[in-house]
């Protein structure tokens, strides 16, 4: 077997070896048994075989400048111009075109409000008043109608705020809907402990995509005659909705961490079940789940690409919509990947961060 | 403090309904919430009742029996347009089992595979393994699909120009033909087969047993796999070989015979497989690292192989941290396969979705959705529960 986590590095004489550091990294690292000298041949002609290749596609054979397709069909590797050509409706959507600083600055201001909320400095009730400055000034550069901005009919939305939007506003509003649900799954009452259950699991057992069909076609059904919510609002509902109960059972991990005699020595001190709740209970299960909770951000940021099936303008639609037009047809992998590249920067970052947290936070415990 | 008890009679609490006693509070808290929920759901239904006899809907599940009138590309039972919704839509749960279940079979492998890639000493499969993970995770599943659906049907030469890699094995763009085995041989193999895994689990019982009495442990791995390839065979030999290869081949415009994977179930496939092994790799790296370094070190103390380590010792320990979140990645493969819808693989969502907009039955469909979903998932936890249950450490 070669699975040994914890594996030291065998000792070896005084060779040549072991004298050049290099030479004695290759031998311990990739040549220090026959099974591992096979792994490392292997894996080389695994590479030698793939990495060449997508290295010729991606750059030495790629060409950014070419102005027409048919200019790019001439090129062997990836054809970059199509992403100069068409970054602007990929990015932003539909969004009219001398608007567009408006959905750049809303995109500016989540990512602002996003980056604020992993410096700790700001993990205070500051945090709140900063979300909803940030949500409210997206929502209004988005929507305009009032400050002299033109009103932008939320059809025309798309793109990468679009996405950010959808994630953000999700969270946002499933954070407190998911607190009340894992209070309420944990509480002595048994009428709200069964409905919270229910809600979980019910949400927890289907697929989101059953979700947006709901909100798409069964929600109009729901409301009163006359009264329509538009589509974009009924998918953001529907995925409030779907990360409340992921997020509920997130953070009632974190209140299970909690030992028992902080509640008893709550309970002695006569506060009452919110008292405890609010200054005790929720202070220190909020802080054990914050890793969990920004894995839950990557999971729905990468989730609302889903929002394409009920025909929603976000990220991925708008690759699907630069494909449409036929003069540059075919090119849809350099798309998709340069959208892949995009997903990939944000969750990659937030990721690391996570598990940089995770580490901080862990030490804090230790006595 | 024995006479404690005598003297201090603990008063009986007092029945009083003030808001100030917590059990008051807690029946009017109840009734309010119920209240609100029930009250929310009857207005949902009033309004939907309401709005769907204003729109001529009519209520039922009377459709299924209905003429379907369209097509489904591929599944496992035979399916024509003039077959009712009824059976459209079993045609649609099949597909969703047939790609769920080989979803979750790979996703597992490669997943393992790369787990343990992950831990190895050797530098270069470590950080390929590393990279894989971190790639495939961060890049939403629909994405993936795309690429890969794109790949193979802009990408991939046509049939007279198909990829051959091994001998039978065609990738074009009409999706991947391999070969496939028929015939009455088969039968009697997949019998010595059953006969093959019943013989080692008894094999195992008894090897158990025997070593609970004399401690005398039984070579189980050899023996299974000795059975699992030498019963079948000898079934198939008995049987008179009757079983033939079919081959796919070249004929005219297209392939014939052999086993056709259409290009959207292998695009299917193959995202589900990629994007899910990068999060079961996680979960396998972090089972085996839960298991303390004192454990291999102890057991080696014990005079254990080294062989024998990791199956005594270490695997059971890891398997307890593994099984949970491994139970969720193989739910998520079920639900995450919903995504067909995207790539015209026709599943139970995407069959559904063309029933709804064919006969406006919307609520009936995503009901029927929704219960599909939730039986497989409880199902799933239910048994994943109960085997977690049954390997879970016991403690004073």
């Amino acid at each position: 077997m070669s699975v040994d986590p914890n594996a030291v590095n065998s000792s070896s004489g005084p060779g040549l070896l072991s004298r050049v550091p290099v030479l004695h990294w290759l031998r311990t690292q990739l040549f220090s048994s026959p099974l591992n000298t096979l792994l490392t041949l292997l894996t080389l002609w695994l590479l030698l075989a793939t990495v060449p290749a997508i290295i010729d596609w991606v750059f030495l054979k790629s060409t950014i400048t070419a102005t027409s397709a048919q200019e790019c069909r001439k090129v062997t590797g990836a054809c970059w111009a199509v992403i100069v050509e068409k970054h602007r409706l990929i990015l932003f959507g539909v969004y009219p075109y001398e608007e567009q600083w408006r959905p750049l600055l809303a995109t500016l201001l989540l990512l602002g409000v996003i980056i604020l909320s992993g410096i700790r400095r700001f993990w205070n009730l500051s945090l709140l008043v900063f979300w909803l400055i940030a949500l409210t000034g997206a929502a209004v550069l988005m929507w305009g109608g009032v400050f002299g901005l033109t009103h932008v009919e939320n059809s025309r939305w798309g793109g990468l705020p679009l996405t950010l939007m959808l994630s953000t506003f999700g969270i946002a509003f499933a954070f407190p809907l998911g607190i009340a649900l894992a209070l309420g799954r944990r509480s002595n009452m048994p009428a709200i402990k069964t409905i919270c259950i229910v809600y979980i699991e019910l949400i927890r057992g289907v697929p989101l995509i059953s979700l947006l069909f709901m909100s798409a076609v069964m929600l109009p059904l729901f409301l009163p005659e006359g009264l329509t919510i538009d589509k974009l609002l009924r998918a953001q509902v529907a995925i409030i909705l779907f990360a409340a109960a992921y997020m509920a059972e997130t953070i009632r991990g974190g209140l299970q961490a909690i030992p028992k005699g902080q509640f008893e020595g709550a309970d002695s001190l006569g506060l009452t079940y919110w008292q405890q709740t609010r200054l005790i209970v929720l202070p220190q299960a909020l802080k054990i789940v914050i890793p969990p909770l920004v894995g839950l951000f990557i999971a729905l940021f990468k989730d609302t690409s889903l929002v394409v099936i009920i025909g929603i303008f976000d990220l991925t639609q708008a690759a699907k919509a630069a494909l449409v037009d036929q003069s540059w047809r075919g090119f849809s992998i350099e798309i998709y990947v340069f959208i892949s590249a995009i997903y990939f920067v944000f969750c990659y970052s937030m990721s690391k961060y996570s598990q940089s947290l995770e580490k901080r936070l862990a030490t804090e415990h230790q006595r | 403090m024995m006479n404690l008890k005598n003297t201090v009679a603990a008063p009986a609490p007092k029945k009083n309904f003030s808001w100030n006693n917590p059990a008051t509070r807690a029946i009017v808290y109840q009734v309010l919430a119920v209240a609100l929920v029930g009250g929310v759901g009857w207005y949902m239904v009033h309004n939907t009742l309401h709005n769907l006899s204003v729109r001529n809907i009519t209520t039922g599940f009377d459709f299924l029996t209905r003429e379907a009138g369209f097509a489904i590309g591929e599944g496992l039972i035979t399916f024509t347009p003039a077959d009712t919704y009824q059976r459209a839509i079993t045609v649609g749960v099949l597909n969703t089992l047939r790609v769920a279940l080989c979803g979750i079979l790979f996703a597992t492998i490669l997943g393992t595979i790369i787990g343990i890639a992950r831990l190895s000493k050797n530098w270069l499969v470590r950080t390929v393994a590393s990279v894989y993970v971190e790639v495939m995770r961060n890049i939403p599943l629909l994405l993936q699909l795309f690429f890969w659906y794109v790949i193979i049907i802009e990408t991939m030469p046509g049939p007279r120009k198909a990829f051959h890699p091994l001998a039978g094995v065609f990738i074009s763009n009409r999706g991947i033909q391999i070969p496939s085995v028929h015939g009455e041989g088969l039968t009697w193999l997949l019998v010595g087969l059953l006969l093959a895994v019943l013989l080692s689990l008894t094999l195992r019982v008894w090897a158990r047993r025997r070593q609970d009495q004399t401690g005398k442990i039984f070579a189980l791995g050899r023996s299974t796999l000795v059975l699992l390839l030498v019963t079948p065979a000898l079934a198939w030999w008995l049987s008179g070989t009757q079983m033939s290869l079919d081959v796919p081949e070249l004929k005219g415009f297209n392939f014939a015979g052999g086993l056709t994977l259409s290009p959207e179930f292998a695009a299917l496939l193959f995202g589900l497989v990629i994007y899910t092994s990068a999060f079961i790799a996680e979960v396998v790296r972090s089972g085996i690292q839960s298991v303390d370094r004192g454990q291999w070190e102890a057991a080696g103390a014990l005079g254990i192989k080294n062989s024998l380590v990791l199956r005594l010792v270490v695997l059971p320990q890891a398997l307890r941290v593994i099984i949970p979140p491994m139970t969720s990645q193989y739910l998520n493969i079920t639900k995450n396969s919903s995504l067909a819808v995207a790539i015209g693989y026709p599943d139970l969502v995407s069959v559904i979705n063309t029933t709804l907009n064919q006969t406006g039955q919307a609520i009936e469909g995503i009901l029927m959705i929704m219960a599909a979903y939730l039986t497989v998932s409880l199902s799933i936890s239910f048994f994943m529960n109960w085997y977690n249950k049954r390997i879970a450490l016991v403690e004073r």
